[in-house]
């Protein structure tokens, strides 16, 4: 497995993780409390805000780790080359990606449209942006496999 | 990969062994790409553009037909033009 295919699945780990305790943390924290700040457009607001800052951030942190980790076991240093390949497989799985998160906002779309609350908009939003993550990621692993 | 459909075939590894067995991590740092674009060169999996081609040809110095050789009648694209041009003959 090469190391391109390790970051993918250690970011899938990430995204999971932190779309995990985050949103268990919010609910925990505020929804569970109050069910009316569901329909709060300033709760989401907030919460949009607040997980892209958070994502990025334990993103980073986890590919540090993993850096560090990956040179103790294997003695090797991650390549910073990023050649041809890894631009098309890049730009493929962000094509990928582009696509569900556009379905998924279309999704949330039509649930206004049906008359549905605005939580499930709002949830149907975040529930795209974290599907389109993970499809771009597994997308890369089977790129990597295939070749291109 | 199933010798009917490959339509590019590459003599890299043939290449290498006769460059003082060259392995493929050398021949990828020359050719600026990771070695496992070059893995996958080698196994028909990518096909590199122009460019790389040049290069990896120029690394051994030899011309970039000795590396990569075109074999049109596995080629689904080449294959669809000719059904096409016969279609318009027929006309």
């Amino acid at each position: 497995m090469g190391h391109h295919e390790k970051q993918s699945i250690v970011s899938i780990i990430g995204s999971v993780l932190v779309i995990g305790i985050y949103s268990l943390y919010v609910y925990r924290h505020y929804t569970q409390a109050d069910i009316g700040l569901l329909n709060d457009f300033q709760f989401w607001g907030k919460s949009f805000l607040y997980l892209i800052p958070v994502a990025i951030v334990v993103q980073i942190v986890i590919q540090i780790l993993f850096a560090i980790a990956n040179r103790i076991v294997t003695q090797e240093d991650l390549s910073d080359i990023t050649d041809e390949r890894d631009r098309l497989i890049e730009l493929k799985s962000i094509r990928i990606s582009h696509w569900i998160f556009t379905l998924g906002f279309m999704l949330a779309m039509g649930a206004l449209a049906a008359g549905m609350k605005p939580y499930v908009m709002f949830l149907t939003l975040i529930t795209s942006g974290f599907v389109a993550s993970l499809a771009s990621e597994i997308a890369k692993i089977i790129y990597y496999r295939r070749g291109a | 990969m199933d010798d009917e459909k490959v339509f590019i075939s590459n003599s890299i590894r043939r290449l290498r062994f006769f460059a003082n067995e060259m392995t493929q991590q050398e021949l990828s740092d020359r050719t600026g790409v990771t070695r496992q674009t070059i893995v996958a060169i080698e196994n028909g999996k990518y096909f590199p553009s122009l460019e790389l081609a040049f290069r990896i040809a120029h690394t051994f110095s030899v011309p970039l037909s000795d590396v990569f050789t075109y074999f049109p009648e596995n080629d689904p694209v080449h294959k669809k033009m000719v059904a096409k041009q016969a279609k318009k003959e027929k006309k």
